[in-house]
């Protein structure tokens, strides 16, 4: 795609016919939302140094192009599940940032009045239903879904997105066989950030992609740069054509990296300081986007360069959200337990 | 009045609620053509299609998340596990995602689900398929645990399970599907978390669970010939479990037995022992509180020695009867 740091005119064109049909303004949104959930991520980061979270988090600074690309082929009404890496995955939804950062710091006006925290952030009401604390934990659920959209005859789709490790767990493939007998209206969106914590795929798999396996369930695989928001975008955007046509489900592996460690105890020994760097400096998906619109004249570099300052005050505004929020009362310790 | 099996019972149930609510169906291994297992869903596949009497592979797992997500989405699923033993390969689904979400989430989602599964031995189904599990989760947050003891209950209970708005784990029992007992065609409940008083006595307070109902209601008639009266009481509703009804019952006889199939250590009479001892009636209590379990042992093959296994109507005999005659 670059060649001695410039974009290369081939990828423009590729690429013209996407950028024409989404048009400016969606492009536009999309890039400020991959800068709004790297400043979360790095707030959320500082702000756990500083004592003001407890517990552990999983950040996505990396992965931001593959959260964006895939909801935003996704219409109102259809359904999220993901995993305890959600950060990223929630806000490109669409959720609420100033909720999410309330939820992350264990506060009342948390979408999960602070009870869940940074793992199981979820918004209901926007059919997010959640993120997953278990690995493969959502996976099978989206199969339930997929049997309610179908007899509730409607016309919403379920994503899922889990790692790569989800992808060696029974629950997958129980899930994925599931989906494709029934023909069920459900996108796998299987994110391969390289790592199960410290597992890379070279030894946890023996196939080159995970999208593969989708031959064994006879639904269409496919892999894509989960780097590039696009590629992303137009590979969900197919799987949901298909299965709300009543075609079924599909596997697609965005293939991506995180930056950070697994989470805050891991001293990242399962890997060197130089392949972090080749990732940030030769693939990092915000840089690359900035650089494709700005190229095919969709921004202008004023705009890109404003787009991190306008992500860091609406996390800014956020976490002054958060800040004011009141605990919950341990007074309603025992509430949310049954329904 | 009208008799039915407890497997018909369930049924009837089944298809009341399913005829009634277009959001009920059941998903579960060969609960169509094949009519589950034990028979409870014959016929179903005729009367409601594939769409809702839904056959699965072999995939516990997935039947359970299957539920979850059906569930969170507008959905009433009755998931069936084939035998009680299986519903180990569905812990995750259960214990981490099922009973939790609406907690974890801020009370803003529900899992209205009911999952059905037979326990229990006496059938020579050996260690893996005989298995009563009830308390694993009983000890879980979020769950409701359900075991009736006859049809009546059976179709009650269910439909209150059906109806509810949480994940309630429906415990059935293998040598139970076969009973009759009186069970009204129309479409009623039997509320959950209201325990029942099943026979009246003065002497000795048995509470027992599922098949041992019906073995202390036995023990009750033999002793009563010797002029000991046994009080029989089932929870049916394990958690959250009604206990005022035990509590008051062993005031009155200041005995108590409790029964259940499940393995002693670890298991549900210790919960119904531990709440006996810190209420009010501890003071009227005139022998110790005695529970009456499985043995700490895997369920054999071998006809007499898995009899021995559980408790039987003559062990439950023998203890009321030391019971009542202050031989503790």
């Amino acid at each position: 795609m670059f060649a001695n740091g410039q974009l290369q005119p081939e990828v423009i064109r590729r690429y013209h016919e996407v950028i024409e049909s989404l048009g400016p303004e969606f492009l536009k949104a999309m890039l400020q939302d991959m800068h709004t959930i790297r400043a979360f991520e790095e707030r959320a980061e500082q702000l756990y140094g500083l004592g003001k979270v407890h517990g552990t988090m999983h950040l996505s600074i990396g992965q931001e192009a593959t959260a964006v690309g895939a909801s935003n082929a996704l219409q109102d009404g259809d359904y999220l599940l993901n995993h305890h890496r959600g950060h990223g995955h929630c806000l490109a939804w669409g959720s609420d940032v100033n909720r999410m950062m309330a939820e992350f710091v264990g506060k009342e006006t948390g979408y999960c009045r602070g009870r869940g925290g940074s793992m199981h952030i979820a918004d209901v009401d926007s059919n997010n239903l959640g993120a997953n604390g278990i690995v493969a934990g959502g996976v099978p659920i989206a199969v339930g879904v997929g049997l309610s959209i179908k007899m509730r005859k409607t016309q919403q789709v379920c994503m899922v997105i889990f790692g790569d490790g989800a992808a060696n767990e029974g629950a997958f493939h129980e899930s994925l066989n599931m989906a494709s007998i029934w023909k069920l209206p459900v996108i796998y969106l299987c994110e391969n950030n390289q790592y199960a914590m410290s597992m890379p795929v070279q030894k946890a798999f023996t196939i080159e992609n995970i999208s593969t396996r989708a031959t064994a369930y006879n639904i269409p695989g496919v892999t894509v740069d989960g780097n590039d928001p696009l590629a992303v975008y137009l590979a969900v955007q197919e799987a949901a054509e298909r299965a709300r046509r009543g075609d079924g489900p599909s596997l697609i592996e965005s293939k991506t990296y995180r930056y950070k460690g697994h989470s805050k105890s891991d001293r990242q020994a399962y890997r060197t300081r130089d392949e972090v760097n080749e990732w940030m400096e030769q693939r990092d998906p915000i840089m690359r986007f900035s650089a494709l619109l700005t190229t095919a004249g969709v921004v202008s570099e004023d705009e890109a360069n404003g787009m991190r300052d306008q992500a860091i005050k609406i996390i800014d505004d956020a976490v002054a959200f958060s800040d004011a929020s009141p605990a919950p009362d341990v007074s309603s310790l025992l509430e949310g337990v049954y329904a | 009045m009208r008799e039915i099996t407890y497997a018909e019972a369930l049924r009837e149930g089944l298809r009341q609620a399913m005829t009634a609510d277009p959001s009920v169906f059941a998903i579960g291994e060969d609960i169509g053509v094949y009519g589950g297992a034990f028979g409870v869903t014959a016929g179903l596949l005729n009367e409601f299609g594939a769409e809702r009497i839904i056959d699965t592979p072999i995939s516990e797992a997935g039947i359970a998340g299957a539920c979850v997500g059906a569930a969170l989405t507008g959905m009433r699923p009755v998931g069936e596990i084939q035998f009680m033993d299986f519903v180990t390969l569905t812990m995750e689904q259960i214990v981490l995602q099922a009973a939790k979400v609406r907690f974890m989430f801020g009370g803003k989602a529900s899992v209205p689900m009911v999952l059905r599964t037979p326990s229990g031995s006496g059938t020579g189904a050996a260690a893996q398929h005989s298995e009563s599990l009830e308390n694993w989760f009983v000890h879980v947050p979020g769950l409701k645990v359900v075991m009736p003891s006859s049809a009546y209950d059976a179709k009650g209970l269910l439909l209150a399970a059906i109806d509810d708005n949480n994940p309630v784990i429906f415990v059935e029992h293998k040598l139970l599907y076969k009973t009759k007992g009186h069970v009204p065609e129309e479409m009623y409940r039997v509320p959950l978390s209201q325990t029942n008083v099943v026979r009246e006595g003065k002497h000795v307070t048995v509470v027992a669970t599922s098949v041992m109902v019906s073995r202390a209601v036995q023990a009750a008639e033999e002793l009563a010939k010797e002029g000991i009266e046994l009080e029989v009481i089932d929870p049916r509703t394990l958690k959250p479990l009604d206990d005022a009804p035990i509590i008051e019952s062993v005031k009155k006889t200041g005995r108590a037995l409790v029964v259940h199939e499940a393995v002693e250590m670890g298991g549900f009479g210790g919960e119904i022992v531990a709440r006996i001892a810190g209420s009010e009636a501890f003071d009227y209590l005139e022998a110790p509180v005695r529970r009456l379990a499985g043995l700490d042992i895997p369920i054999p093959y071998n006809r007499e020695l898995e009899y021995h296994t559980v408790p039987q109507v003559e062990n439950i005999v023998r203890e009321a009867r030391k019971l009542a005659r202050g031989e503790y």
